[in-house]
């Protein structure tokens, strides 16, 4: 029988001549096809005596297996080889830029008064709101504001125009009608915010004709005085999150609450005016028909845009109106 | 309320220095809003006389003077041109430290100098100056000019609350600082004047109930030219106060030293009796700001026999007012009652100091003493002879008793407090109680004007026992849980959908200009404000739109190029029932899609990507129809409706308004009812099919004019149970397509729940759809 090593090299060299697969495959059939080398060799087994046969069939066996081995290697080596151009062919810049999409953001009062809300809620406080265009009564009498009184006179109302003399309308001067509103339609005890849009005729360089306020009101049976210091204590430190921020409290003058207190808070050393706040009137819940033998309640009312300011450096009111997108884009977060 | 911090001294005088004194003012509810120095601090400066005064060899404008001051003569070169012999005048020392100067021994052009002479600038005690100060001729050589101009002062400026009428006036304040620190106070001695004229004039009280007590008293033989003495002019003039005349003077002192305010006629002038009454209608009176105004009834007046001759309480009268040819005065001490007053002053445009003060109550007790105390000053200063006093009284206001519970006291404030220390506290504010049980009785003073029930007496104790020393206490209350119901969303939510698209959210004035209004929504009636801050923002929005492209041309100003806003507001319309305000969410889009990139194809915003956002909004599906808008663009407008109820609008700015606002690219907006797009719905399940569906595309070739929604409606208005969806997913024109037709391409989906639908199903489905088209829109299949 005629020594098949040969065959060994011969295929080496055919396969590593071949560069894609489909050419690979033919070149297989020389070898291992129906009519290729190794197949007739196998096939003259049967030309041999019985005691030949199985040493030359173990012989021819080495040989095909060479054979496939080095099929199977090129093989391998092609489908690598294209993978890897593929690879290549696809490599893209990652360090573009992205896709770019428009960034949209809240408005920094937004940003705000969602905080404040949040961590109202916290400790149990509902949203509640009002009409912007109010009647002198709920901005004013149900305040235990009568007409002529001088207390009118530290607000200056926008008053709407009903084409005569009447004055009965006006925009509202601070949150704390909603209060009045809240407690008509509700039974204590209550505890709520009331955030929303104010309107005084005041315009400079540290007023707007509109701003924004939160009012917050907590009426029960056993409310008192150091509670509404506690609470807004709390928020104050919650908000600034700094717990080494002290709230000072100064008596002052609101006609409907009683005590009254002005807030200030610590800043850089100094004391910054930061709302308004008391024990509800008890002509105010009479007007509600709320019994004020029974219950009590604090009211607080902070300036929104004064939060904003201060907790995101602000130093100039008109920014939050004048709607620059340099501006509002610094808020994106 | 300004006032000169030694004024204040000479009454109570606690052991606390200017800057404490301050903070216990503002601590105690009398907020300190400023607190200056008479004169910024400064030492070594003297009262000088000059002796000589020769003009320096070597300068024209200078001169030497020698200068006296005390025993040692001082050789000192003066530029002012109002230095000469005899003269007194500020001498700043060598070693003296000046405002921005030191002085020091020096050579000026060559000759000695050995202090300085000093301008009132210079001291800093005033803005401008003229020369040297000059001093009085008595005043004393060698004193120290602090002392001697009495410049260790501060002028303290308190912004009072409308409830301390009490402390518009030095006494007041006085009393004030008694109560928070129990220091002893020491007021001015009053005492009745010697009768030495025979002078009366009679007064008539025709309001009583309006003046309940009315003091007046002739005063002849009145130097009106006497000069007002210094220690005067300057308390006036630290308490803001300009100096006029002897006789004002006098009575804006007493005004601010026991806040009460008085009036002098000239004697002579005055024609028969005074009465006090309402005026009539229309009645004239010229005042002595050199104004005329016309009166109305329920204003109160002073009159003599020929007609109202003061406005009372406000302003005198110009015809009857002290001249310096005045000889005899009408001094008048009143009281008009707060309820009276109010409001009075501002009617007529008017605010003084006197009405100010009887608006918010002034001290009734005290209203002869302020007579007797104004009349020693009139004839210390200006000389003359009293009269008696015509005093006409009526029922004054009588000081209820208020009860104050002291364990309600403490329940309130959330303090505790002895029953001891309350009744202290009461005592030192001038209070009169008796106490039983743990019940205090209290009576005002006649001063106080704001003590009328329990809690203004809480907040009395509270002030001086000091807020800052009532905790800090976080309440114990019961938690509940606070639930919204699922089926509805909240604002923030509406707002995060906008911003996940890409919005900026601004927030604009809820005034605006009527024309916005006129152009943008066709309001020619819209709410409009009495008093509006500016002419551009008079009207209430009764859309946002003009808000969002004000913004938008303020950006593209500042070079931006494109940009997605939107508002969450009120809007504000007139109903029948008065007026309506709706929660609304606005938008607005403009410019490119997407900002400026590598990794797209620039493409400006259209209709259908506005449309896209509105959609997002919406829990169910909202419809959109073609209506017109005065905003919008006619073809390319809709109406955005949710079922049958419209809630907003959506589309392309109308070219018009869109060259009016000068923008170079289309504007796209919307507008909506944000609680349409709040409410949704819990959700509901409902069983998966089991068998697929089936689909079929249909091309149909419709006119142009044709709605897809329309075609779309029309055959689910059908309510085919098997048919799930129509959905439109191509739209062609050109080639194959008649010119003036489109194709709309549909998906349709059927599907049974109990089984595999078959052919002859689907196809009679199919057929359904495409009799309605045919016969509804004249659609063909393509």
């Amino acid at each position: 029988m005629a020594d098949l090593n040969h065959l060994i090299a011969e295929a080496a060299q055919d396969f590593a001549a071949c560069h894609d697969v489909p050419a690979l495959e033919n070149a297989k059939a020389k070898y291992l096809g129906k009519s290729g080398a190794l197949t007739d060799a196998l096939k003259g087994l049967g030309k041999l005596t019985a005691e030949e046969r199985p040493a030359a069939g173990a012989s021819i066996n080495v040989v095909k297996q060479a054979v496939e081995q080095a099929l199977n290697d090129r093989r391998d080596s092609i489908l690598a080889a294209a993978q890897a151009k593929q690879l290549a062919s696809e490599t893209i810049d990652v360090t573009l830029p992205a896709r770019a999409q428009s960034a949209g953001g809240l408005h920094p009062v937004t940003l705000t008064l969602r905080r404040v809300e949040e961590l109202f809620h916290s400790i149990g406080f509902s949203v509640a709101d009002g009409p912007e265009i109010e009647t002198d009564f709920y901005n004013f009498t149900a305040l235990n504001i009568p007409d002529n009184h001088p207390a009118r006179a530290m607000h200056d109302t926008f008053y709407i125009d009903s084409g005569n003399d009447s004055m009965e309308h006006v925009l509202r001067t601070h949150t704390s009608p909603v209060q009045v509103h809240y407690m008509e339609n509700n039974t204590p005890p209550l505890k709520i915010i009331a955030p929303g849009r104010v309107y005084r005729v005041d315009s400079d360089a540290t007023h707007s004709p509109m701003f924004h306020q939160v009012e917050g009101l907590w009426v029960d049976e056993q409310i008192s005085f150091a509670n509404l210091k506690g609470v807004v204590q709390d928020f104050l430190q919650k908000f600034f999150e700094r717990d080494d921020l002290t709230v000072r409290f100064r008596p002052s003058f609101f006609p409907f609450t009683e005590p009254s207190a002005e807030m200030d808070m610590s800043w850089n050393g100094g004391w910054l005016e930061i709302g308004g706040c008391g024990m509800v009137h008890p002509e105010v819940l009479k007007h509600v028909n709320i019994d004020s033998e029974k219950y009590r309640g604090f009211a607080f009312g902070l300036g929104v845009e004064r939060l904003a300011m201060l907790r995101y450096g602000v130093n100039d009111l008109r920014h939050f109106f004048n709607n620059d997108l340099r501006f509002l884009q610094q808020f994106i977060k | 309320m300004q006032f000169s911090e030694q004024w204040l001294r000479s009454m109570v005088n606690p052991s606390l220095d200017t800057a404490q004194l301050g903070h216990a003012l503002t601590m105690a509810g009398l907020e300190v809003e400023e607190l200056t120095p008479v004169a910024p601090a400064f030492s070594h400066v003297v009262v000088a006389e000059i002796l000589e005064a020769a003009k320096h060899p070597d300068a024209d404008r200078l001169q030497v003077c020698k200068v006296k001051v005390g025993e040692e003569v001082l050789q000192i070169v003066c530029g002012a041109s109002n230095a000469r012999v005899g003269i007194k005048i500020p001498c700043a020392l060598v070693g003296a430290e000046l405002p921005g100067i030191q002085i020091k021994q020096a050579k000026v052009r060559g000759v000695e100098s050995f202090g300085m002479l000093c301008s009132a600038k210079e001291l800093g005690i005033a803005t401008e100056a003229n020369g040297i100060l000059e001093l009085p001729a008595d005043a004393l050589v060698g004193q120290d000019i602090r002392e001697y101009l009495n410049l260790n002062d501060s002028t303290y400026t308190l912004k009072l609350t409308p409830n301390r009428a009490d402390c518009l006036s030095i006494l007041g304040i006085a009393r004030d600082v008694v109560a928070m620190t129990g220091a002893p106070i020491t007021t001015p001695e009053i005492a009745a004047a010697t009768i030495s004229s025979k002078l009366t004039k009679a007064v008539s009280l025709n309001a009583a109930e309006a003046c309940p007590a009315y003091y007046g008293r002739v005063i002849e033989g009145v130097n009106a030219q006497a000069n007002t003495p210094d220690w005067m002019v300057r308390r006036l003039e630290r308490s803001g106060i300009r100096s006029i005349s002897a006789l004002v003077d006098i009575t804006n002192y007493v005004l601010l030293e026991l806040g009460q305010p008085m009036h002098a006629f000239d004697y002579a002038l005055l024609q028969g009796d005074v009465a006090v009454r309402f005026a009539n209608a229309g009645e004239k009176l010229a005042l002595l700001n050199d104004t005329e105004v016309t009166l109305k009834a329920d204003d109160l007046v002073i009159a003599d026999g020929n007609g109202s001759v003061a406005l009372a309480g406000v302003m005198g009268g110009k015809p009857t007012s002290v001249t310096d040819a005045t000889q005899a005065i009408f001094l008048e001490s009143a009281f008009f009652t707060p309820d009276v007053m109010a409001g009075k002053a501002r009617r007529l445009g008017l605010s003084t100091d006197s009405s100010y003060r009887f608006e918010r109550g002034v001290d009734f007790g005290n209203t002869l003493n302020a007579l007797e105390r104004a009349t020693a000053l009139v004839l210390e200063i200006c000389g003359g002879q009293a009269g008696a006093v015509t005093a006409v009284t009526a029922q004054l206001p009588v000081r209820k008793q208020v009860a104050l519970r002291h364990a309600y006291l403490l329940s309130i404030l959330g303090i505790d407090v002895s029953l001891a220390q309350v009744g202290q506290l009461l005592t030192q504010l001038g209070f009169v109680y008796t106490e039983a049980n743990g019940v205090f009785n209290v009576s005002a003073p006649s001063f106080r004007f704001d003590i009328a029930r329990e809690e203004d007496l809480i907040e009395e104790v509270a002030r001086l026992h000091g807020y800052e020393h009532i905790p800090a206490l976080t309440p114990v209350a019961s938690l509940g849980m606070l639930v919204a119901p699922e089926a509805t969303r909240s604002k923030h939510w509406l707002r995060d959908v906008m911003v996940n698209n890409g919005y900026q959210e601004v927030v604009t004035y809820s005034f605006v200009d009527a024309s916005w209004e006129r152009d943008l929504y066709g309001n020619s009636q819209p709410i409009a404000l009495k008093n509006p801050i500016a002419s551009n923002l008079s009207v209430m929005r009764s859309g946002l739109w003009g808000g969002l492209l004000d913004a938008l041309d303020y950006n593209l100003k500042r070079q931006q190029t494109r940009a997605m806003l939107f508002e969450l507001g009120a809007r504000y319309e007139k109903s029948a029932q008065g007026f309506v305000e709706t929660l609304t969410l606005s938008g607005l889009v403009y410019g490119s899609v997407q900002p400026e990139q590598w990794a797209a194809e620039a493409r400006a915003f259209d209709f259908y990507d506005a449309k896209a956002h509105v959609e997002a909004l919406f829990a169910q599906p909202v419809h959109f129809a073609v209506e017109q808008h005065p905003a919008l663009h006619p073809g390319q407008s809709a109406r955005i409706y949710l079922g049958d109820k419209a809630v907003g609008w959506l589309g392309k700015l109308h070219p018009q308004w869109q060259q009016q606002y000068g923008l170079t690219s289309a504007c796209y907006l919307f507008e909506l009812d944000a609680d349409a797009a709040l409410a949704t719905q819990v959700p509901a399940y409902s069983e998966v099919s089991k068998f697929l569906p089936v689909r079929r595309d249909l091309a149909m070739v419709v006119e142009q004019s044709v709605s897809a929604q329309a075609m779309i409606d029309a055959v689910m208005n059908e309510n085919i149970s098997q048919l799930k969806q129509v959905k439109l997913f191509d739209v062609y024109h050109g080639k194959g397509v008649p010119e003036n037709k489109k194709s709309l391409a549909f998906l349709v989906l059927m599907q049974d729940t109990c089984k595999t639908m078959v052919d002859e199903e689907v196809d009679t489905i199919v057929a359904r759809i495409l009799n309605n088209w045919s016969s509804k829109f004249a659609a063909s299949l393509r």
